[in-house]
């Protein structure tokens, strides 16, 4: 511990730490542009300076390591005049146009030009113009107001993993530029949009649509994958206007994916507000009463073994609970599925299909072995985080197949069962490793899990890892990587339904067994319709309304308190920010409508009793599912086959990006890319 | 200070020679495993010597890729350092010292003996396309000012006569020799003047 002094207070810090870090302990606010804890320390911005007792010159604090003893001063006249010399310098080149800056209101610059301002300009010299860059279609430039502080190229190779970034020139004609102005092509960019401390990156989206003041804000959980990453909503009226990050350390850092950020429009497009039925093959408005009747009818004319239910990827705990209810209650039906393809499954621990070792174990890990799967397309953040591990700890990192560019090196093997079967059979040299490292994490992706071995890779390598130890109460080694939100949240209420691990319902549905289908937000099934009925409800006109037969109008996830789990188990709550359009109704409550016209009696009484009884039922299942525990290798067929990773079309994956015309560009953008080939 | 404008027309390809692959692969040992990034400077420059003077965008890419680190900091070196040029410069690139001791003694004549034989302007092509001009600071040749730089060689005690005969010579493809253009070996004292307090003819 060292002992120092802050404007005379005393204090006692850790080592290693900065004099900035320290004043900070000490309560003391220090301005600054360049420093940012989560990147690399640059010292290039000045604003942080510090007076040190025996230094003759102000200091940098960012960049300097605090050390025993020292007497640091910030807020005497010295300091003052330094930190008002560099805001000069910084003004001199700033354009005066914060009016019409997006930035205006929640700008670092605007807001320490308030303590450290001069009110009149010595400068009498033209101002330095910059040309506009293009970065792609969701950061606008606007770098003449660029102060260079390169947070945005600390960001892009450090964090984002794609060293596209930097600066040209030198000294006054110095410009943050991508290389050959060429798009950022990461599934992080959008965050150099928050890094910038002024208005040279802003958002393109959101670009003249609102001002900060006048959003309300509410606090909410994402949906766009299974991280569950921590966001908040703006929104202006009915509007979502935009969506920012909220910090988490153990889930999304200060980071969201581009997807997750600015998917939000898709909220505004292509919403269903009023209910249809279908007629002569084209949708005719309706009213709830007349659907809810025709529903009725047709439930009571087919056998409840002929209907099944099929849940969404966006679709909140709440909805999946009471949609459970109604099939068990009001249909009498079991036949609930929310897996859209024969993704193995076995449910008889919570531990067989979550992410076990955490996000943040990623960083304590020392052997990380992926299993078909792309994280940086099925899970951006934990990508990251997977970087990070890299870059702090140099984890070796190895895949079975090869993925392309993860913005980390890894190694890769054949693609093939076979290499999982040496590996368990120990022929592998990776058998090895694993069997040394402390902590290695196995990551097994959907891709793998949908194939027709996932059944027997699931099952041996949790059998080798059990029998090396690696699953124990400290670390559990087995990881599953969801693809989307509600994927653990619908396995925790039991929405499934399988012997084996096969998907039962959805084999049924494909042979065409049923004669009455719900989709609840159900959209990315491949499925031809024949001669069933189709309901579908949900937020978005999209696939799964396009073969409807009724559709009920829900709502999306910022219209609607509900809960998520994030693919490491981790319950969290989405809140209300707006409100459905039209006639829509939020999920639950459509269902609970529903089942009043069929049984005459509502399930729930309100939502308060949903919740809670949604929350018992969660304990209940929990515990029941530590009862047994079931490992015969000698089931496993083993079959030597080729593992293919599901190639996700990353901006295009669920309905609401799709209604999204910036992920439409994004998607372009992307397309084009790929065309041209990005290397040369 | 040269223009860092990036050049329009570029070539397509860049690849070292055979000589040059050699030296480069040299420059790379001089430095400790790991940090053969360090390399780009005098990589950049072999491009530059071996491709008329200029750095095209295919030869930073091809650097990038030769030391395994992203265009973009090869980019950024290249526009960072005054001397590399991004722009075609001819065959023979001209620099004319314009800093104090040279100016005292008429490198404003030199620069003006370019104006009217290469071109008007600074970095700009003569008519022929086989050399261009700039202003540059302290080549370190003070005692033999005014003088010039063409390519490697220095053109050192000139005057505007002189100037013109060397330009004529480049201009139409030859070599003029390089050194002193009174006669002096190096930067010997002339008129055989022995000691400083030996102040005749000096």
């Amino acid at each position: 511990m060292l002992k120092l002094k802050v404007n005379n207070k005393d204090i006692e810090i850790e080592e290693g730490l900065t004099v900035l870090q320290a004043c900070e302990k000490a309560g003391v606010e220090i301005p600054r542009f360049c420093y940012h804890e989560k990147l690399s320390i640059a010292g290039n911005c000045r604003m942080c300076l510090v007076e040190i007792e025996k230094s003759p010159k102000p200091v940098a604090s960012c960049a300097m390591p605090a050390a025993e003893g020292m007497n640091i001063k910030t807020n005497t006249n010295f300091v003052e005049k330094s930190r008002k010399g560099v805001m000069e310098f910084l003004l001199a080149n700033h354009p005066l146009d914060c009016p019409v800056c997006d930035q205006g209101g929640e700008c670092d610059l605007q807001d320490q030009s308030l303590f450290y301002g001069v009110d009149k300009s010595r400068y009498k010299e033209n101002k330095r113009a910059v040309p506009e860059k293009n970065m792609g279609p969701l950061i606008k430039t606007q770098m003449t107001r660029c102060i260079h502080c390169t947070r945005c190229i600390r960001f892009a190779t450090e964090i984002a993993g794609v060293p596209e970034l930097g600066a040209i020139g030198r000294g006054e004609d110095m410009q943050i530029t991508t290389y050959l102005e060429k798009s950022m092509v990461s599934e992080l960019s959008a965050n150099v949009v928050d890094l910038c401390p002024v208005g040279a990156l802003t958002s393109k989206p959101y670009v003249f649509e609102a001002r900060p003041w006048e959003l309300k804000k509410t606090e909410s959980i994402d949906v766009m994958d299974a991280i569950g990453s921590n966001i908040r909503v703006d929104t202006y009226g009915w509007e979502v206007k935009r969506i920012l990050p909220r910090i988490n350390e153990d889930i999304n850092e200060e980071w969201i994916s581009d997807k997750t950020r600015h998917a939000c429009d898709g909220l505004l497009n292509q919403r269903l507000d009023t209910p249809f039925i279908k007629y002569n093959k084209k949708f005719d408005k309706a009213s709830w009463k007349e659907v809810n009747n025709i529903i009725k009818g047709k439930v009571q004319e087919t056998s409840s073994d002929k209907i099944c239910g099929l849940t969404g990827d966006l679709t909140n705990m709440e909805t999946l609970f009471i949609f459970k209810e109604f099939f068990n209650k009001c249909l009498n039906s079991k036949n609930l599925e929310s897996r859209n393809d024969h993704v193995y499954i076995n449910p008889e621990k919570r531990e067989n299909y979550l992410f076990n070792s955490n996000i943040n174990g990623i960083e304590e890990s020392d052997f990380i072995f992926i299993i078909g799967s792309n994280p940086r397309y099925e899970a951006t953040i934990l990508n990251a985080r997977i970087r990070k591990a890299y870059l702090n700890n140099k984890t070796k990192i190895v895949s079975l197949n090869n993925v392309g560019d993860l913005t980390y090196p890894y190694d890769f093997l054949k693609g093939k069962t076979e290499d999982i079967k040496e590996i368990i059979e120990d022929k592998h040299p990776l058998s090895n490793i694993i069997k040394e490292s402390k902590k290695p994490l196995i990551m097994l992706g959907q891709s793998v899990l949908a194939s027709n071995s996932g059944k027997y890779i699931f099952e041996s390598i949790k059998y080798f890892l059990k029998k090396n130890g690696k699953i124990n109460n400290e670390w559990n080694s087995l990881n599953i990587i969801s693809e989307n939100a509600s994927t653990v949240g619908s396995l925790d209420l039991g929405i499934f339904q399988t012997n084996d691990g096969s998907n039962e319902v959805l084999s049924n549905l494909e042979n065409h067994k049923y004669e009455l289908v719900f989709l609840l937000g159900r959209d990315n099934l491949g499925f031809k319709k024949k001669n069933e009925f189709i309901i579908y409800q949900g937020s978005h006109g999209d696939k799964g309304a396009e073969i409807a037969d009724i559709i009920l109008p829900g709502s999306a996830y910022t219209e609607q308190d509900g809960y998520f789990t994030n693919l490491e188990g981790k319950l969290q709550k989405a809140y209300k920010a707006s409100y459905p359009p039209g006639d829509a109704k939020e999920d639950w409550k459509i269902i609970n409508d529903l089942a009043e016209v069929i049984n005459n009696k509502k399930l729930f009484k309100n939502k308060e009793e949903l919740e809670s009884s949604l929350l018992n039922n969660l304990n209940l299942m929990c515990e029941k599912n530590i009862s047994k525990e079931s490992t015969d290798l000698k089931d496993l067929i083993f079959k030597n086959e080729e593992i293919k990773i599901n190639n996700i079309d990353y901006y295009y994956s669920n309905s609401i990006a799709r209604a999204s015309k910036t992920m439409f560009k994004c998607r372009n953008e992307k397309v084009k890319l790929e065309a041209t080939g990005t290397e040369d | 200070m040269s223009i860092k404008k990036i050049c329009k027309e570029q070539p397509e390809r860049f690849e070292f020679d055979v000589k040059n692959l050699e030296k480069a692969k040299k420059i790379i040992t001089n430095y400790p495993e790991g940090k053969q990034q360090s390399a780009v400077m005098a990589l950049l420059y072999l491009a530059q010597s071996q491709n008329e003077n200029w750095i095209p965008l295919a030869a930073m890419k091809y650097i990038g890729k030769f030391l395994n680190i992203p265009y973009i900091k090869v980019y950024e070196v290249a526009t960072f350092y005054t001397m590399y040029n991004l722009l075609p410069v001819g065959k023979n690139f001209i620099q004319v010292c314009t800093t104090t001791p040279c100016m005292i003694r008429g490198a404003q004549k030199i620069v003006d003996a370019c104006k009217e034989k290469i071109s008007n302007n600074e970095n700009e092509l003569s008519e022929n396309k086989n050399c261009s001009w700039v202003e540059v600071e302290c080549l370190g040749a003070c005692v033999n000012g005014p003088m010039m730089q063409i390519n490697n060689d220095y053109f050192e005690d000139l005057d505007k006569e002189k100037t013109l005969k060397i330009l004529d010579q480049i201009l139409k493809g030859g070599s003029p020799k390089p050194g002193s253009y009174r006669g002096r070996v190096n930067s010997e004292p002339e008129n055989n003047r022995k000691t400083l307090l030996d102040t005749r003819n000096a």
